[in-house]
């Protein structure tokens, strides 16, 4: 309930912004909606969504994977840490934009390029997220892992994973948010399609309606994402803290 | 350096600890362990007694695999081959009972399950997750666990500690139970000297850290019809071997 009032309210004040600033700086809520379903029905509305998510899934895929692994590794291994801390303070530190234009310098302005670069943008938050989690195992339960002999695979999957859990959900959440606004930063520069190249386009034409048609059609997709898929997700992994609670 | 190697012949376990140190936080190390020598027969149950903090546990860690920086020769099962009980339960809260025993023991037949369950009591919280169950039914969980394994060796690190008397003695009662009905060898730590007796065939007395074995004494009336004139006897016997008065930090 609070939530639909609070949506009423931002949905008044963008009103009463489009009236003071004007049609053109920032049209009104209506006014993106038709440019919204225009889009829509013509069909280049789900083409560029569809494109950019497609990079979004592939880019937080390789990311969260390589870097959960990364993660792990270091925060179980200490010489691994060693070895790999003062690399990820420089890509911790390292400008997204930097890293988007190098990619794109050194392998030209290609899918694969684009994506990389997205992945290495968001690697080293998963890794630091996760190696976290790897340095809070409980060992008392990796002591009984191998009293019982329990393989190496099925000791990652029931013991080590769960644990991780809330990490893994963290990285995620925080991941899939950030990986969409790199995406789109990405399409600007250097693809022919995507949500991003949409808005560049608009951008050269100052249509604002388009950007904001665009950017809020992509945010209601990260909504249906993070409710349809990642919550249930969560609720599934979390049933055992629910039962005991 | 260690020499473990694999139990063959009657004894099934043959425990030779040289020496075993920590290094303390001052830089020194700490002696824990200091010439222990014993050794188990097939099927025998061995308790380990002695105050706490004497190293018992340490022990145990050691003849599971899961320390193997000390000096000495420990000849035991093949990991696989042995189960433990912790002293904290050590089960997976996001598991149900059945599948905490199942992870270990994905072999185990529906028919020895049910069996475990009904011995110790467990039937009806088969679908529980272990965050439902109070300590004394998470203990039992665990004991489950180290049985449906059908260990050669099993291990049991202080299992009733901190558990009210009563339920103390029942759980005693269906290890016991257990043990006898499995023929399993197993080795028991505990610093409670009245459990140590009823349980025992052979109890080994150790002294404070580092612990060395101060006495073996062998109780050859079976578990199940000890009376407690005899346990008595037995008692005697133990603190007997001790010079001075018996360590407060054993419970008599």
């Amino acid at each position: 309930m609070l939530r639909l009032v609070s949506l009423g309210l931002l949905i008044i004040v963008w009103y009463i912004g489009s009236f003071i600033a004007g049609e053109q700086m920032l049209p009104a809520p209506m006014t993106v909606l038709n440019a919204i379903l225009t889009e829509a029905r013509s069909g280049e509305l789900f083409f560029q969504l569809g494109v950019t998510l497609a990079r979004v899934l592939v880019a937080f895929t390789l990311a969260m994977t390589i870097g959960s692994a990364i993660g792990l590794l270091m925060g179980r291994v200490a010489l691994v840490n060693q070895l790999g801390d003062s690399w990820l303070v420089v890509l911790l530190n390292l400008p997204a934009l930097v890293i988007i234009v190098l990619a794109y310098l050194w392998g030209g302005l290609t899918e694969v390029a684009a994506i990389l670069a997205v992945a290495i943008n968001k690697l080293p938050t998963a890794i630091v997220t996760v190696r976290e989690g790897a340095r809070a195992l409980d060992p008392a339960l990796d002591e009984m892992a191998k009293v019982f002999a329990m393989p190496r695979l099925r000791t990652l999957r029931h013991i080590v994973i769960p644990q991780l859990a809330p990490y893994l959900a963290a990285a995620g959440r925080s991941g899939l948010s950030l990986v969409w606004k790199i995406v789109l930063i990405v399409e600007l520069l250097g693809r022919p399609n995507g949500v991003g190249f949409e808005i560049g386009i608009a951008f050269q034409l100052f249509d604002v309606t388009r950007i904001l048609a665009y950017a809020l059609a992509f945010v209601v997709v990260i909504l249906a994402i993070e409710t349809l898929v990642v919550q249930p997700i969560e609720r599934r992994a979390s049933r055992w803290r629910l039962r005991t609670a | 350096m260690n020499d473990a190697r694999r139990a063959g012949g009657s004894e099934l376990l043959d425990v030779r600890i040289v020496r075993k140190a920590y290094a303390a936080a001052t830089g020194q190390p700490l002696e824990v362990l200091r010439d222990i020598a014993f050794t188990l027969a097939r099927g025998e149950l061995g308790v380990l007694v002695g105050p706490s903090g004497c190293g018992k546990t340490t022990m145990l860690r050691i003849i599971a695999g899961s320390d193997a920086d000390y000096d000495g020769k420990v000849v035991a099962p093949a990991r696989g081959r042995l189960a433990m009980v912790f002293q904290e339960p050590r089960l997976l809260p996001w598991r149900t009972v059945e599948d905490n025993v199942r992870l270990v023991a994905p072999s185990v037949s529906e028919s020895a399950l049910v069996t475990l369950f009904d011995v110790l009591e467990l039937t009806q919280h088969r679908l529980h997750y272990p965050g439902e169950l109070s300590l004394g039914l998470a203990r039992r969980v665990a004991v489950a666990r180290a049985f449906a394994v059908e260990p050669e060796l099993l291990l049991l690190d202080e299992p009733f500690v901190s558990l009210d008397d009563a339920l103390a003695s029942k759980l005693r009662d269906e290890l016991s139970v257990l043990v006898e009905s499995r023929a399993v060898t197993t080795l028991l730590v505990t610093h409670d000297l009245d459990e140590a007796v009823r349980l025992a065939d052979r109890l080994f007395l150790l002294s404070a850290r580092p612990a060395q074995v101060l006495a073996e004494v062998s109780i050859r009336v079976p578990r199940g019809r000890r009376t407690d004139a005899e346990l008595s006897v037995a008692k005697a016997a133990v603190v007997g071997h001790l010079r001075g008065p018996l360590d407060p930090a054993i419970k008599a």
